[in-house]
């Protein structure tokens, strides 16, 4: 019941964009109906340049994240843990933090040129600040009655870091993941779009090129669902993984 | 047969304690003796929980000198423990009821093989045999506060610290939980030293009553309960010893107020 009226708005619009294309907005050369955006991608999918181009995105979004996530944690995290790091780096990090990750894009042409390097390294370099923030926040933020608790209770450093500070600090790690993820597959395309010859990003810039509507809105839904499809799995298994711990804000 | 040390459990010698450049306590002398069950009480911000903290070594006494067995208090030590109010926060919420008892036995490096039936034996103790695999956001709040009180035995300590272990628990759980630590302090001879700002569980509890006044936090009456043991929610507290105590008390409180 609660799906069906979630689809209903959705399902909606979609006739309505269907019969409009169908009838007075037949000939447009910008839009397309839902219909032909939907036999485009199903073509796509047969020719196999919507699973390359899918490949080539991921792949870069993915690897451009563990570099800039990996980092960005744990030196969040390291920071986090001591109120003088704290103050140290918050200067700094406010400086490079505000370059906006696609202003990159010609200095990274030019040090890595087309392909993989140059748009992991955007992405990485987008996904390491937001991570840095939040972890840092995550191994700051330790219920203190806790650390007490491992005080009292006699555990040595290495067993407090393992056995309090990391799980405590885990489920708001994992939702700074989690934002980063969304990042990652955002700045990627953006790179393709502005930049780099491949992946989905530049499969839309192509459809819009060749004058082909239908493929560009085609791919703009593909887009869309690899996006929903990845959060969605990553909320799934904060909730699996987090179950016994709440975080504020952090909720799925 | 061991002979009991001679040194008092507890030794405050003088204890004055300044945070944040006030005075909080001041001019604390007072001994426990091994096994005593001593309760603090005193209106709120009267430093209770600041002295419970110097026991327990979180909190370093600016002057004065703290001893228990004989030895100066250097730091946290693995023969305190503490059971604190705030159950909800002082508990591993990641781990089960066991895993939480395991931390405690982790800290004292015990294989994991040995500390099954021990963890079996201390959750049983405290009723909580059937709800081993837990997790504390599943258990209610008696349940929380019991499972507290089996990680502190799991230390097997000598000296108990409980800092208003009961305030945020109903009456009915409360009075069941004060019989059990009672049971479990005697079993084991345990120095207990329980801070309450309930003047009746104070009384109930405890062989010895120390009661605070604010402003600076110091010491006002020390007061003995010879009230028989075991003690009993109804008889104890119908005991004219015990009304008469409680008025005494209670009368003290509210003139020095
Ligand atoms: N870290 C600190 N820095 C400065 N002042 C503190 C600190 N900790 C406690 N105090 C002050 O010391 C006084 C005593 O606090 P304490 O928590 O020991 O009182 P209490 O008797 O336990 O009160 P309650 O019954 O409300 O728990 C209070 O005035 C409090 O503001
Ligand atoms: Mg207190």
């Amino acid at each position: 019941m609660r799906l069906a009226k979630a689809a209903a708005l959705p399902l909606l619009l979609i006739v309505g964009a269907e019969l409009w294309f169908r009838g007075p907005g037949a000939g447009s050369e910008s839009l397309a109906a839902p219909s032909a955006a939907f036999a485009a991608i199903v073509e796509a999918l047969g020719d196999g340049t919507l699973v390359t181009a899918t490949r080539q995105t991921l792949t870069a979004a993915l690897g451009g994240l563990a570099i800039g996530a990996s980092a960005g944690l744990v030196l969040g995290f390291l920071i986090g843990l001591s109120k003088t790091a704290i103050a140290l780096s918050t200067p700094s990090v406010e400086l490079f933090r505000p370059i906006p990750s696609v202003a990159l894009i010609p200095l990274a042409m030019l040090v890595f040129g087309f392909g993989y390097g140059f748009e992991m390294s955007i992405v990485a370099f987008a996904t390491f600040w937001p991570c840095l923030i939040l972890a840092q926040a995550a191994a700051s933020q330790i219920e203190p009655r806790l650390m007490e608790v491992s005080r009292v209770i006699g555990l040595s450093s290495t067993q407090r870091l393992f056995k309090i500070v990391l799980p405590a600090a885990m489920p708001r790690i994992f939702v700074a993941l989690r934002l980063a993820a969304g990042f990652a597959l955002v700045v990627a395309v953006t790179v393709e779009i502005a930049a780099n010859p491949q992946g989905l990003g530049y499969m839309l810039m192509i459809a819009q090129q060749s004058l082909r509507p239908e493929l560009m809105l085609g791919s703009l839904i593909w887009i869309g669902l690899i996006g929903w499809g990845v959060n969605a799995g990553l909320n799934a298994l904060q909730g699996r993984l987090f179950r016994h711990q709440q975080v504020a804000g952090g909720k799925p | 047969m061991l002979a009991r040390p001679p040194e008092p459990a507890i030794a405050f010698d003088a204890i004055r304690v300044d945070l944040g450049g006030k005075t909080i306590l001041t001019d604390i002398t007072l001994d426990v003796k091994p096994g005593e069950f001593i309760c603090v009480m005193g209106p709120s911000g009267c430093g209770k929980t600041t002295l419970l903290r110097v026991v327990a070594g979180l909190v370093q006494a600016s002057a004065g000198k703290l001893s228990l067995f004989g030895k100066p208090v250097q730091g946290p030590s693995r023969k305190v423990s503490v059971v604190f109010q705030d159950y909800g926060r002082a508990l591993l919420p990641w781990r089960d009821a066991a895993g939480n008892v395991a931390l405690a036995l982790e800290a004292a490096g015990m294989p994991r093989a040995e500390q099954r039936p021990l963890i079996e034996t201390l959750l049983a103790k405290v009723g909580l045999k059937d709800h081993a695999h837990k997790f504390p956001g599943q258990l209610s709040g008696g349940m929380q506060q019991r499972l507290q009180i089996a990680r502190c035995l799991a230390q097997d300590p000598e000296i108990l610290l409980m800092d208003e272990p009961f305030g945020a628990l109903d009456a009915m759980t409360r009075q069941q939980l004060q019989d059990e630590v009672l049971a479990l302090a005697a079993e084991r001879n345990t120095t207990v030293f329980f801070v309450t700002h309930d003047l009746e569980e104070a009384l109930y509890l405890g062989d010895r009553v120390v009661a605070l006044l604010p402003n600076p936090g110091r010491l006002a009456r020390i007061v003995d309960v010879p009230l028989a043991r075991p003690r009993n929610q109804l008889a104890t507290r119908e005991h004219p010893d015990f009304l008469a105590m409680r008025r005494d008390l209670f009368d003290m409180m509210h003139e020095t107020h």
